[in-house]
């Protein structure tokens, strides 16, 4: 009857959600949700993974040139940014589940702003990439693609593309549009990550979370290791190719 | 409250493992192994990292089975895209047409 | 309490409130920014319906040039952007939104007895996007169209179109996560809001189908995403990702758009093939044959649907190993499909079949569909497909699993639940003659194309030799009934809505959770959050509702 649904609400938490018969529930419902949203982003990024397997196994001499050329050092403290803002993403989860609220906010922020360096990281990498002609095709009018390639018995350019035997300058460039297809897609997926941190943020000041109720937070948690995940295979796949050969 | 809570130790000792992880990595891929095995180290410590990334930062250790069966599920389907397709990439050239 | 408990054990419900979904806010807005699912199935309803007379018209142009041999009535580039405008719009914005969206949405709490889906405000999020989508794509049709096939092979639609195909690929990629939010929520919904006694092999094969086809729908469609987005980078950025010139591969394009596009079709018709489980059983009076067959041949479809993609590659440079693997899991495909309808057959045999509307289109669907399937299996085996491969058998084949097939179904579960869902009864008369005309008119459009793609004709042709005109004549001539038909139930449905007889509770007299409270439902479905102790196609005989009426002497503590 209605007055008993009624009743049901009253003595509810406040975030809880008419259609749900419990904050067990409503929480659960919330995490499954998630979950299932990161299948369709493991199948999302799967089909890029897909390309760059394709590709890198039918031009290996031109991807390990491509990967040769990225910068390592950035790349690397890039990953340890990464994993360090996914740890303090679990510990802002921690320290709501335990209600400090204090710690909690610390935490949101430090990974945001981790966040944000990784982005600044990238951001500079992409700019060295612009200096050296390497964005592919005609993605910026009037710039093409186009290296200057470092040739025998001249001083070392760092910023001339080194091609490996068997590379030729257009195989290359497969590499570096697979390169800006999946780290811009991963960037865009920072971003938003970003924005979510903020509004966590923000609605962590106000106090919103409490043991009770802070799914909100573990799920974007979730959210924010996946993209993690997503790094930590990246990295090696295309920073780390071509170092082996000398 | 059904929740798990994960303690500050464990994450701690989480996030120093992926800190060797990727050192690891770095320092393999300079050594010139034979074969694709530069490939497949970089791979599996890239997969063991993000396996301690999935069980203890996500919570999955702690999770009901339903979640780890979704996450299975997904890496199957991503494993029969590139199954499949590398199937055809792999055996295209054992056919050889005579002319 | 107690009572309302009684009440719904002894199929009685209590009297009908004055507020129900449709009357209980007025206003735009209340409209436009409601959470409630049964609102947002309607306005779901509205906008497919709007898409599907769009992709009509399209279909309409097809059979007025196919009339005549020569391309008289459009031009080959208009005739190009007319089929595949056609597909894009059936396919995307008509076919796989259709039965999840509107019967789905409508129906899945209150089968399930809960309050509303998992996520309310990301079910009308995914109704927005839709829209986003379809406008973008309606911009870019009346932009100037696009002409790539709704395949949008590359390197055609990357290097050399000269058509919107950016725009197109942009409304279709956005149009995705309307799908994936959909299924999302179904899952969520159907695995932790199943009211108490509500177990998994208690619930309606309408939700079995509907678990299988969230589960492509989340599994699948991101696949497709990433293909539209690598299409438009490779076109905006002029790479070579596919195109052979600059070093990709065109193959590798069609393995990653069908790996989605294939168990897309499955989207298509697994929620079809859930409304037929509900119309067989229930108009036929009998339980399901084999409930637990049916509802693992669902899953099954559903995880077999993922490994056949490469039969749409047979005629490509796709490696003949490969090929072979793929045909031999397309023919292993077949049989979840086959045990379904095997199993309906067997539900119907000594059953109490009454031949009301919905039935028709079930009974339709079964023929059909079965038509469909067995010309797939021509379709799997490599020899004979490379000889009918873009031919008009390809055609009518698909137009049999998704015409025949997911249409009817959509129809016929429109009419089921169409009482339930407006409170209004649908002119019976008029229901069974066009249900009839559908039937005619669909197979008098695509028999004929069978045998004139057989005999060679290609599709995506706008002349052709004029040894296959009387094919096409009699295509023509069953498009024209086909289409007529179809008005028919637009027609009298709306007219249904304020002329139409009120509808009772449970008009049809089943004991599914859905007719258990009033026509239509109040807001938040159910009165009181239903106990469930029955199975899910338990029929009570007529005979004892109507002889024994409201006195069950048990009941009343004698």
């Amino acid at each position: 009857m209605a007055s008993h649904a009624a009743a049901e609400d009253i003595h509810g938490h406040p975030a809880l959600q008419h259609h749900f018969e419990n904050m067990e529930q409503q929480r659960e419902a919330g995490t499954l949700g998630m979950w299932i949203f990161l299948v369709t982003e493991i199948m999302f990024f799967g089909g890029m993974f897909l390309a760059y397997a394709l590709y890198r196994t039918l031009y290996p001499a031109a991807f390990a040139s491509g990967s040769n050329h990225l910068d390592i050092t950035l790349g690397a403290v890039n990953t340890g940014v990464l994993i360090l803002s996914s740890f303090t993403m679990a510990m802002a989860v921690y320290f709501t589940q335990v209600g400090n609220r204090r710690p909690q906010i610390i935490c949101l922020g430090l990974t945001l702003i981790l966040g944000l360096t990784f982005l600044g990281i990238k951001a500079v990498e992409y700019h060295d990439k612009y200096e050296d002609h390497l964005i592919p095709g005609h993605l910026i009018p009037g710039r093409p693609f186009d290296p200057v390639v470092q040739e025998e018995g001249q001083p070392v350019d760092h910023h001339k593309l080194h091609l490996l035997p068997g590379a030729t300058k257009e195989k290359v460039e497969m590499f570096y549009w697979i390169y800006f297809a999946m780290t811009g897609m991963h960037a865009l997926h920072m971003i938003i990550g970003a924005g979510l941190l903020t509004f966590l943020l923000i609605y962590s000041m106000k106090g919103r979370f409490d043991p009770e109720y802070h799914s909100p937070v573990e799920v974007i948690g979730l959210y924010w290791h996946f993209v993690d995940i997503v790094w930590i295979f990246l990295f090696p796949l295309l920073y780390l190719l071509g170092r082996h050969y000398h | 409250m059904s929740e798990h809570i994960v303690s500050v130790r464990v994450y701690i000792t989480i996030f120093m493992v992926l800190l060797v992880g990727t050192a690891l990595t770095v320092l393999a891929a300079f050594v010139d192994f034979p074969w694709r095995l530069n490939t497949i180290v970089a791979l599996t410590i890239a997969t063991i990292k993000a396996t301690f990334v999935v069980l203890y930062f996500m919570h999955v250790r702690y999770s009901t089975r339903l979640v780890w069966v979704i996450l299975t599920s997904a890496l199957f389907w991503m494993g029969i895209l590139f199954a499949f397709t590398f199937s055809d990439y792999l055996t295209r050239d054992w056919i050889s047409i005579q002319r | 309490m107690v009572r309302n408990m009684k009440a719904i054990e002894s199929f009685e419900v209590p009297a009908p409130p004055r507020v129900n979904y449709i009357n209980a806010q007025y206003g735009l807005k209340s409209w436009l920014l409601t959470k409630d699912h049964k609102r947002i199935a309607l306005l779901y309803l509205g906008s497919i319906t709007f898409f599907f007379f769009i992709g009509g018209i399209y279909a309409l142009m097809i059979r007025l040039e196919l009339l005549t041999p020569q391309g008289d009535f459009l031009q080959s580039t208009t005739y190009n952007k007319v089929f595949t405008q056609h597909g894009i719009i059936m396919v995307f914005f008509f076919l796989i939104p259709s039965i999840p969206a509107t019967l789905g949405n409508f129906l899945i709490p209150m089968m399930i007895g809960a309050k509303d889906l998992a996520f309310p405000r990301i079910n009308l999020l995914s109704w927005y996007i839709y829209l986003a989508g379809g406008v973008i794509t309606i911009y870019a049709l009346l932009a100037g169209g696009v002409d790539t096939g709704w395949t949008f092979y590359t390197p055609y639609s990357t290097t050399f179109s000269n058509s919107y195909v950016v725009a197109t690929g942009l409304g279709i990629f956005i149009n995705g996560f309307s799908s994936i939010l959909t299924g999302l929520n179904f899952i969520v919904t159907i695995h932790t809001m199943r009211a108490p006694g509500m177990t998994w092999f208690r619930m309606p094969l309408f939700l079995w189908s509907h678990y299988a086809t969230s589960l492509i729908m989340v599994l699948g469609t991101p696949v497709i995403a990433i293909t539209v987005l690598l299409l438009a980078f490779e076109r905006i950025a002029r790479v070579g990702i596919f195109n052979p010139a600059l070093g990709g591969d065109p193959v590798l394009f069609q393995h990653l758009f069908w790996f989605y596009s294939h168990p897309a079709v499955y989207i298509m018709v697994l929620p079809s093939m859930g409304v037929i489980s509900e119309l067989i059983a229930n108009f036929s009076r009998k339980n399901i044959f084999g409930y637990s067959f049916v509802a693992f041949s669902s899953l099954a479809i559903a995880v077999f649907g993922f490994l056949v993609w490469g039969h749409h590659l047979f005629a490509t440079t796709q490696s003949v190993y490969a090929g072979m693997i793929f045909s031999f899991l397309s023919f292993a495909v077949a049989i979840p499909s086959a045990i379904k309808v095997f199993n309906w057959t067997a539900t119907l045999y000594k059953s109490s079949i009454s031949y009301d509307t919905p039935m028709l289109y079930a009974l339709g669907f079964i023929g059909l569909f079965t038509v469909g399937g067995m010309t797939g299996l021509f379709l799997a085996s490599l020899a004979v497909d490379v000889h009918v491969s873009d031919t008009y058998f390809v055609v009518a084949h698909f137009h049999y699993i998704m015409v025949g097939g997911a249409l009817m179904g959509y129809l016929g579960g429109l009419h089921y639940w169409w009482p339930k869902i407006s409170g209004r009864m649908y002119p019976e008369g008029w229901g069974r003659f066009s249900a009839l005309v559908i039937f005619v008119g669909f197979n008098l459009t695509f028999l004929p194309q069978f045998v004139a793609g057989y005999l060679g004709m290609p599709r995506r042709y706008h002349a052709y030799p004029p040894e296959f005109q009387v094919f096409n004549v009699l295509s023509t001539a069953g498009a024209s009934i086909l289409g007529f038909g179809m008005l028919i139930p637009a027609i009298y449905f709306v007219w249904s809505m304020r002329y139409g007889r009120h509808a009772e509770a449970n008009p049809w007299h089943l004991p599914g959770l859905e007719w258990r409270t009033q026509s239509p439902p109040p807001t938040e479905n159910f009165e009181v959050t239903p106990i469930v102790t029955w199975d899910a196609y338990e029929f009570a005989p007529r005979e004892e509702t109507e002889v024994v009426g409201k006195f069950r002497p048990e009941l009343e503590g004698i």
